[in-house]
């Protein structure tokens, strides 16, 4: 399964409960208040489970983790730092 | 120099746009917006508002996250001598629907996010002369309803900037704070323009506020805390960063030092956020010359990290009810020696412990708290039997103290001490959460035969969610379609965070279940 069916299946899962017709890749977790603030910690430990990759407390911005295409590019630009 | 007393909610607005007009009143996602923007922005949708048939006194409802259009709509409403009510935007359908019919709402202003919520409740709502809706055109729901509905931003753009006139005197309401009751349903707390006026007046010289100073909000403005940042704000004449919410802790703090944050107000899950971000990477918030707290007890132990996060603030230890805003704040310089405790009554007002007998009480010895003052509600709307368990008469006929139903002592230096609540009442991030509410939620799924929800310390939120659930025989219950089914009727953060399912719940000697075995045991 490709990155972003990865995070969409963990945050259909966790915090849709299994209901995910409403999650499109660029719809914003903030605005469709789908996650809160332990959510997104969750979000983060699971990235960090899933990922060779460690998020840094000025990394948890809206631009790196507000919707699955951003999560998306985020992850791309920790991986290719990485390299 | 003489100035106008301010006798109306909105008049520190129209006060502070003619003296200074180009100041910058707010930030909201990065915009900056003067008060002359805000003024005639708010102007503007009152006229729209009266036009439509807004009669003096019309409750008003606004369902949208903290946004620009919410800001003007809460000062409009006040224009054109309505009485405006926040609902919280995460509230489901059920809960909006309840809310509409309870205040009577005339109008309804929300945004386009929230379609899916509000589109059915609007089709059932016999009062509801009009919706105004933010982030959509006008006809985007010619086909699917019967109320009209409009375009927040075609609204503003086509209406005059002209000063409604109205009638509306300090007595009147200003607005219906809703807030959880402990049987399920919200209650709207009633409050006139006079007692909030006095009460910003005793937050802003208590916490020594001036025009000068720029206040962040990371609360939402239907909890009557993030609420007061606003309206103080635009009653000093200062600025307000307003943003959505906590939820991420770095952009928050960005915004702290881009804008030369002097007020950071939290709850004990925002500092505990930043306590745990700081034991990991220093912070050093410079510009913050005020932190508060309020919603639950901050731990003692954090005093000193927040004098290292906040160098050059006075913390302020503070608590109150939405039934009358504020009671007591402790004063900062004590807060290194007496942390656990809430201070005294804020300024203008007295509060005072009798015992369940309405007696007075010694020192140290726990009793329930009284409070006296211009900031008390008028009641709950529509709800005399249980606006009178809350209120009792005052010494002079007519006048009203307020029970919190909260225990208390007090020490020999007259500062307050929180004991605990008297219902059950859940604070759970700071939110209040009536267990019994999450309990019919419950009940309402085929396969439970019993449920049971109480509050469990946790160190994040101060109390975690938990429910025991006694299923019916021959049914596989999920513990995910639960919380799916839950997150359906209740807010995000009612939702339990742990779900035990059990084969049968404890009860008293008079067959209800037995919470306090089901707290012991846990």
């Amino acid at each position: 399964m490709d990155t972003i069916n990865i995070i969409r299946e963990f945050i259909v899962d966790n915090f849709l409960f299994g209901d995910g017709s409403q999650l499109h890749d660029d719809s914003s977790f903030l605005q469709e208040s789908i996650i809160d603030s332990t959510g997104i910690l969750e979000v983060i430990s699971f990235l960090e489970k899933q990922f060779p990759i460690k998020i840094n407390d000025d990394e948890i911005l809206p631009e790196n983790l507000d919707s699955l295409n951003n999560i998306s590019a985020f992850l791309k630009r920790k991986f290719s730092n990485n390299q | 120099m003489y100035r106008q007393p301010i006798r109306l909610l909105h008049e520190s607005l129209s006060q502070n746009a003619e003296a200074a007009s180009d100041k910058q009143a707010l930030v909201i996602e990065g915009i900056s917006y003067s008060y002359i923007k805000l003024y005639d922005s708010a102007l503007r949708l009152a006229n729209c508002l009266k036009r439509r048939g807004l009669a003096q006194g019309d409750r008003v409802a606004v369902y949208m996250d903290n946004t620009w259009p919410c800001v003007v709509s809460i000062y409009a409403i006040l224009i054109a001598g309505g009485v405006f009510l926040i609902i919280n935007p995460q509230t489901k359908a059920a809960k909006l629907k309840f809310i509409l019919n309870d205040s009577e709402a005339t109008f309804l202003i929300t945004d386009i996010h929230l379609k899916n919520f509000f589109i059915d409740v609007i089709k059932d709502s016999s009062k509801l002369r009009g919706v105004i809706c933010s982030g959509c055109a006008s006809d985007s729901f010619m086909d699917e309803c019967n109320i009209r509905i409009e375009s927040f931003e075609e609204v503003i753009n086509s209406s005059k900037a002209d000063r409604p006139i109205t009638n509306v005197i300090s007595l009147d309401l200003a607005a219906l704070i809703y807030t959880s009751g402990s049987t399920g349903d919200p209650q709207g707390v009633m409050m006139t323009h006079q007692s909030m006026v006095f009460a910003t007046q005793s937050l802003i010289e208590y916490l020594k506020l001036s025009p000068e100073h720029r206040i962040i909000n990371v609360l939402p403005l239907a909890f009557d805390y993030g609420l007061y940042q606003l309206i103080m704000t635009i009653f000093l004449g200062a600025t307000l960063i307003l943003e959505r919410s906590f939820i991420y802790p770095a952009q928050a703090l960005n915004r702290v030092k881009q804008n030369e944050i002097t007020v950071f107000p939290g709850v004990p899950t925002v500092f505990t956020t930043l306590v745990n971000i700081h034991r990991r990477n220093p912070i050093s918030l410079h510009t913050v010359l005020r932190v508060t707290n309020t919603a639950a007890a901050l731990p003692p132990d954090y005093q000193p990290l927040l004098k290292e996060i906040f160098p050059n603030a006075l913390i302020y230890r503070m608590y109150g009810l939405t039934e009358c805003k504020r009671v007591c704040y402790l004063d900062p310089a004590l807060a290194d020696i007496k942390p656990t405790s809430v201070g005294k009554a804020i300024p203008g007002t007295q509060a005072f412990i009798l015992s369940p007998e309405g007696k007075p009480v010694p020192h140290e010895t726990p009793g329930i708290l009284h409070v006296r003052g211009a900031h008390i509600m008028k009641g709950y709307w529509k709800q005399p039997e249980r606006s009178a368990r809350m209120l009792k008469p005052g010494p002079y006929p007519g006048e009203y103290i307020l029970c919190t139903q909260d225990w208390f002592k007090e020490d020999k230096d007259g500062d307050l001490y929180f004991l605990g609540r008297s219902d059950d009442i859940i604070k759970s991030r700071g939110e209040k959460v009536s267990p019994i509410e999450i309990e019919n939620v419950l009940y309402g799924i085929p396969g439970i035969k019993e449920a049971a929800v109480i509050g469990i310390d946790d160190p994040i939120a101060g109390q975690a969610i938990k429910a025991f659930i006694v299923p019916h025989r021959d049914y596989a219950l999920d513990e995910q379609n639960i919380k799916k089914y839950c997150i359906q009727h209740l807010e995000n953060f009612k939702i339990p965070q742990q779900i035990k399912f059990v084969d049968s719940l404890p009860k008293t000697a008079n067959g209800k279940i037995d919470k306090l075995k089901l707290k012991k045991a846990d």
